[in-house]
Formats: C-alpha cells, sequence, structure tokens
C-alpha cells in the first residue's frame, strides 16, 4: 500500500515537472507580456513532432534530437512573436484568446496535413527503458530521467533569471516596462527573447512528453486546460509559483485517475475550480 | 444583394455608435422587418435544406446568448456551450423519460441552464478577464466529464437517443423533412429574439454596455456592477438552455459533442465573425459560419479547421467588428461622400 502510494506520488511528480517545463513558457508570456496564448501547446506539439520526425526519417538518436526540438521550435516562436504576437500585447484579452485559438485551430489542420491525425511513436534509447531499483522501490527509468531533466532545467533558468543581466532585465520588463525602456533596456527584445526561449522549453517538452502524454494533432487542445491551469494556479510571471502548482497537479491527476478512476479527469477540473476560487490571484499571485 | 439590405438595415437600426447618445427606443425599423423574412422566404426557397436552416436558426440564438455577456457587458467565456448541454439533456432526458410535450420542455431546459448560470455567475463576475476564461473553460470541462462518466442517465459517448417528441401544441407533428422543426426554430428564435432586442434597448442594457466600457467608472454613478453582471449571464445562460433544448428537440438526439470546447470555441469564432454587440451580428455570423462549414467541410474537415484558424487570426489581426462591423465603416464612408 505504501509503496503503491510512493509509487504514484512519483509519476504524479514525474507527469508535474513535464507540465512545468511546457508551462513556464505560458507562465512568462502571461506575467511579462500580459497575453493570454492558448496557442502554447501547438509550440509543445512542434517540439514532438520535430523531435519524431527526426528520429524516425533520418535516423538521429533520441538525446540528440531533443536539442534540436528546442532550437527548431524555440525559432519559430521568435519568428511569430515578431510577426504576428507583438501586434497584440496591448489588444484586449479577448483578442488574445481569439487569435490564439486560430492559431491552434491552423496548427491541429497542419500537423493533420502533415503527419496524419494518429498517435506518433517514439522509441527510448535501451537505457531508458524499463525499471529501475532505487531503496526497494520500482521506478520507470524514462520518468527518473525525466525528473533529472527538468531540475537541471529548474536550476538554469533560476540561474539565468536570478543572477545574470538578462535575467534582472526580464525581471525589470516585467516589473514596469515603462521604466525599464526609460533605463535603456530594450524591451521588445527582452520580449522576444523570451518568447522564444518560452517557445523552446515548451517544444523540449513536447519532444520529452511523447511517451507520457503522447503526441496526435489534438494535443495543443486535449493539455490546454493543463498548461493554463498551472499559470493560473501558480500566479503568472514567476518559477516556483507554476513548479508548486504543476507537481500540485501532476500528484492529484494521476492519484485521481489511478484511485477513482471511474470520475476520471473531474478531479483535476474540480481542484482547478477550487483552487482559483480560494486564489484568484495565484499560489504566488502577482498578476494573473 | 444580401450586403445591400445589411447595409441599410444597419442604417436604420439604432446599433451605431453615433446613435448610442440619443435616447433608446425600440421601434422596428423596416429592414429588421426584411433580415426576419429572409428566414420565412428560405423556407419556401429551400425545401431540401430545413434541417441545416434549423440548425443555423438554433446555433444563432446560441451565438445571440453569448452576445448577451459578451458583446454588452463584456465578460469573456470559454465554457458557454456547458448552458447550452444542460438545456439540450434537460430537454432530451425529459422526452426520454416520457414527457415529450416541445413547449414545457423548451421551457425546463432553459430554467435549469439559467439556475446554473445563476449560480456560476458568482464565480465567474468576480475574477479578472483570465480567471474567468478558466473558470468558464473549467465548468464547461466538467459538465462534459459528468455528463460522459454519467454514462447511465446521459449515454455518455454515445449519445441520448430515443428521444420522443409530441406534437408541437398537440398539432403539428415531426415530420421527416424538418419543416415543422424549421419554422418551431423560427419561432422560438424570433420570440427570444424580441424579448432581448426589448432588453438590450433598455436602460438595463445601457448599463450592460456601461459596464463594458469603464468597469471603473459605472460604480462610481452609482451602479451596482456585481448584480448586473449576475443578471446578464442568468438571462444568457437561460437562452443557451432554450437554444441547446431546441436543439434536442428538434434533432431527437443529444450527443456529448453539446457540452465539448470545440462547441464554446466555434461560438466565440461565429461571434466574431458577424460581430459582437449587436445581436444581428451573432445571427449573421452563425448563418456564414454553418454555411461554409456546410460546404467547406464537406470537401475535407481538416482543412476546414485551417481555414477558420487563419479567418479568426485575420479578423483578430485586420478586420475588428467582424462582418457587421465592416459594413458599418462601410456605410459610414459612403455617408460621408455623399454628404
Amino acid at each position: 500500500m505504501i509503496g503503491n502510494l510512493l509509487g504514484v506520488l512519483f509519476d504524479g511528480i514525474a507527469y508535474g515537472s513535464l507540465l512545468f517545463l511546457i508551462s513556464i513558457g505560458l507562465s512568462v508570456t502571461m506575467g511579462l507580456m500580459n497575453f493570454v496564448n492558448l496557442a502554447h501547446g501547438a509550440f509543445a506539439m512542434l517540439g514532438g513532432y520535430v523531435c519524431v520526425s527526426l528520429m524516425t526519417r533520418l535516423g538521429v538518436p533520441f538525446l540528440a534530437a531533443l536539442p534540436v526540438a528546442f532550437v527548431a521550435t524555440a525559432l519559430v516562436g521568435m519568428v511569430l512573436e515578431r510577426l504576428l504576437y507583438q501586434r497584440l500585447y496591448r489588444a484586449s484579452h479577448l483578442d488574445q484568446v481569439l487569435f490564439s485559438i486560430g492559431l491552434t485551430f491552423m496548427a491541429i489542420a497542419a500537423a493533420t496535413f502533415v503527419f496524419g491525425p494518429t498517435q506518433q511513436p517514439v522509441s527510448l534509447p535501451e537505457f531508458l527503458r524499463g525499471q529501475v531499483q532505487v531503496l526497494g522501490l520500482d521506478l520507470g527509468a524514462y520518468r527518473l530521467f525525466l525528473i533529472a531533466v527538468v531540475i537541471a532545467i529548474t536550476l538554469a533558468l533560476g540561474y539565468l533569471i536570478e543572477r545574470t543581466r538578462f535575467g534582472a532585465q526580464i525581471r525589470a520588463a516585467v516589473d514596469n516596462p515603462q521604466a525599464s525602456a526609460g533605463l535603456g533596456i530594450n524591451v521588445n527584445r527582452v520580449f522576444a527573447l523570451t518568447f522564444a526561449l518560452g517557445s523552446g522549453l515548451a517544444g523540449l517538452g513536447g519532444a520529452l512528453g511523447i511517451d507520457v502524454l503522447g503526441l496526435d494533432p489534438t494535443f495543443p487542445i486535449k493539455y490546454m486546460v493543463y498548461f493554463l491551469l498551472v499559470v493560473a494556479v501558480g500566479g503568472a510571471g514567476t518559477i516556483q509559483g507554476p513548479l508548486v502548482a504543476a507537481l500540485l497537479l501532476g500528484v492529484f491527476d494521476v492519484a485521481g485517475k489511478y484511485y477513482v478512476p471511474e470520475i476520471g479527469a473531474f478531479v483535476i477540473y474540480a481542484l482547478m475550480v477550487v483552487l482559483l476560487i480560494l486564489f484568484p490571484a495565484g499560489l504566488y499571485g502577482r498578476r494573473a | 444583394m444580401m450586403g445591400d439590405k445589411v447595409t441599410t438595415l444597419l442604417k436604420q437600426t439604432h446599433v451605431q455608435p453615433a446613435t448610442l447618445r440619443r435616447l433608446l427606443h425600440d421601434r422596428w425599423q423596416a429592414l429588421e422587418v426584411v433580415f426576419w423574412l429572409l428566414p420565412l422566404a428560405a423556407f419556401f426557397l429551400f425545401p431540401d435544406y430545413l434541417v441545416l436552416g434549423s440548425q443555423i436558426l438554433i446555433v444563432g440564438l446560441f451565438a445571440v446568448s453569448l452576445d448577451l455577456i459578451l458583446g454588452y457587458a463584456g465578460i469573456v467565456s470559454l465554457g458557454h456551450a456547458a448552458f447550452f448541454g444542460i438545456g439540450a439533456y434537460t430537454a432530451g432526458l425529459l422526452a426520454v423519460q416520457g414527457w415529450g410535450e416541445p413547449l414545457s420542455g423548451l421551457l425546463a431546459g432553459g430554467a435549469l441552464a439559467a439556475l446554473v448560470g445563476y449560480a456560476v455567475s458568482f464565480l465567474v463576475v468576480r475574477g479578472g478577464d483570465l480567471s474567468r476564461l478558466m473558470v468558464t473553460l473549467g465548468i464547461g470541462l466538467m459538465l462534459y466529464e459528468a455528463a460522459n462518466k454519467a454514462a447511465f442517465i446521459t449515454g455518455g459517448v454515445d449519445g441520448l437517443s430515443g428521444v420522443e417528441m409530441w406534437k408541437l401544441l398537440g398539432l403539428f407533428e415531426f415530420d421527416l423533412y424538418g419543416k415543422t422543426a424549421y419554422l418551431y426554430s423560427l419561432a422560438v428564435l424570433f420570440g427570444c429574439f424580441v424579448m432581448l432586442r426589448r432588453l438590450v434597448n433598455s436602460p438595463f442594457g445601457l448599463s450592460l454596455r456601461g459596464l463594458r466600457e469603464g468597469p471603473k467608472r459605472m460604480p462610481a454613478i452609482g451602479a451596482p456592477v456585481r448584480r448586473r453582471q449576475v443578471a446578464i449571464f442568468t438571462v444568457s445562460a437561460a437562452v443557451a438552455g432554450i437554444a441547446g433544448a431546441l436543439l434536442a428537440q428538434t434533432t431527437q438526439f443529444v450527443g456529448l459533442d453539446v457540452l465539448g470546447f470545440p462547441r464554446s470555441a466555434e461560438l466565440l469564432i461565429m461571434l466574431v465573425l458577424g460581430g459582437a454587440g449587436r445581436l444581428y451580428g451573432a445571427l449573421v455570423g452563425a448563418a456564414v459560419f454553418m454555411l461554409a462549414q456546410d460546404y467547406l467541410a464537406g470537401l475535407n474537415p481538416a482543412y476546414w479547421q485551417f481555414w477558420i484558424g487563419l479567418l479568426l487570426v485575420v479578423i483578430v489581426l485586420f478586420a475588428r467588428g467582424g462582418i457587421m462591423g465592416g459594413l458599418e465603416v462601410l456605410y459610414a464612408r459612403l455617408g460621408r461622400k455623399a454628404k
């Protein structure tokens, strides 16, 4: 029973860290640019497809395909930001929602056209398959790998935001874009780079998540709620908020599906509404 | 042409911002009458398309319900299908359980949706745009999951079949060609529209527009913001419920998709396509959307989704106000030239 519980907890944490990796970009877009981007899942999907295509068509190994997925998605994100997104920073939330739903629909149709409507398979390298014995517990090797990657990325992100000049610029731009611009910070450039970074991380998350979340053209809509939820509950514009929210969400979702499968996804939606009522501005609320 | 009619229609109705300064009145204009004669003419001109026709009328009513909260009161919702679905399941289940009287089923659907809408509205109106989006989305998804899991009542993914409707008013049977369904839908749509048109042209409707334009200033002139928002949200939920009940009764089937997120998203698209905040925009948007969907989705469903996405992006970036907004601008330009 205890082992069982720990197993669920472990799976939930692995799932949650994946959600965190994908959603952190969305948190930045909402916190920094105040932009409600429902198309964020489409970037994750793009990363997944880049990874799968590289592996199946060009025979690139999984670990080598991951950075490419990151870079490719980041580039696409940057181009879209410069061409389209930046026009809507000052628009109403409704316009942003409609615009990003439009982008999502286009992404879904394009993915169906290019890759077909079926689930994409991913063949993990040998050392990431199967189970690993840790302290008498059988843990999925791939899930351990996932958690390790996300910890590494979170630390790197923390360093980037807290310790570097660029991180200081991001924080300044979040707090007050006008004053930052007045101090000579190129806010537009910070926006573009941050958006690219966020999209890239989503792409990486999508590629890493094929084995856990699956990959088919409905991906952006299927998981949209989860990404939004992480940000809405965690509060936009921070790192620790979405992290806690994603882990909570992952654990509750896995536990709900494991212990009470008959009510399924209901747990997560109920949790969301309750949390939003209790914490309208998010757990670590600054701006939501 | 249709376009000319609508342009002149706009000229004569009081939906233009400029005329808002004048006292509100709700006299019917000649071209509004013409607009409403169109669906009646379609009944005689296209007898083979009555099923599609009643779908358009029903979805039009649904779009009008969203227009009330989004176009007039400025409340964003991503889960309006929840109320549509409540109405549909209420009417459908009543009929399955042996009460197939259409009008009372319709009212029951509307009443239950209004009740749920009233309860939910308190959660919705308290937050900002983002939390409104999330709460409406969450409630929509919760209801979808509930209907999905409660398959023993709702039929789950297979849908609710065996909806047997009695004769409308005890006189008209729902026929295979959809004649009764079409006229029934048209009558309900028109009846609701007349009431809502009166509502939005009342001082209450004007205060809603005030809330949309200046949410911070309205309390300063003593308007009870929350109460107004709760009221309009409840009315909107009721209308959505009536539309859902209408769909269940005329198609004699309730699918799980009545509650789905795509339905809420498409509804937003229709409203934006037609132009929000005008009532007629919702109807025009629904008609154009449904006709285009019928034609394009027949060619290829995946392409259809691509084009609708592109359309949405283009509308947001370049054509704010949709079809009716565009016609207004066009009319304003023509008017200036004429002077």
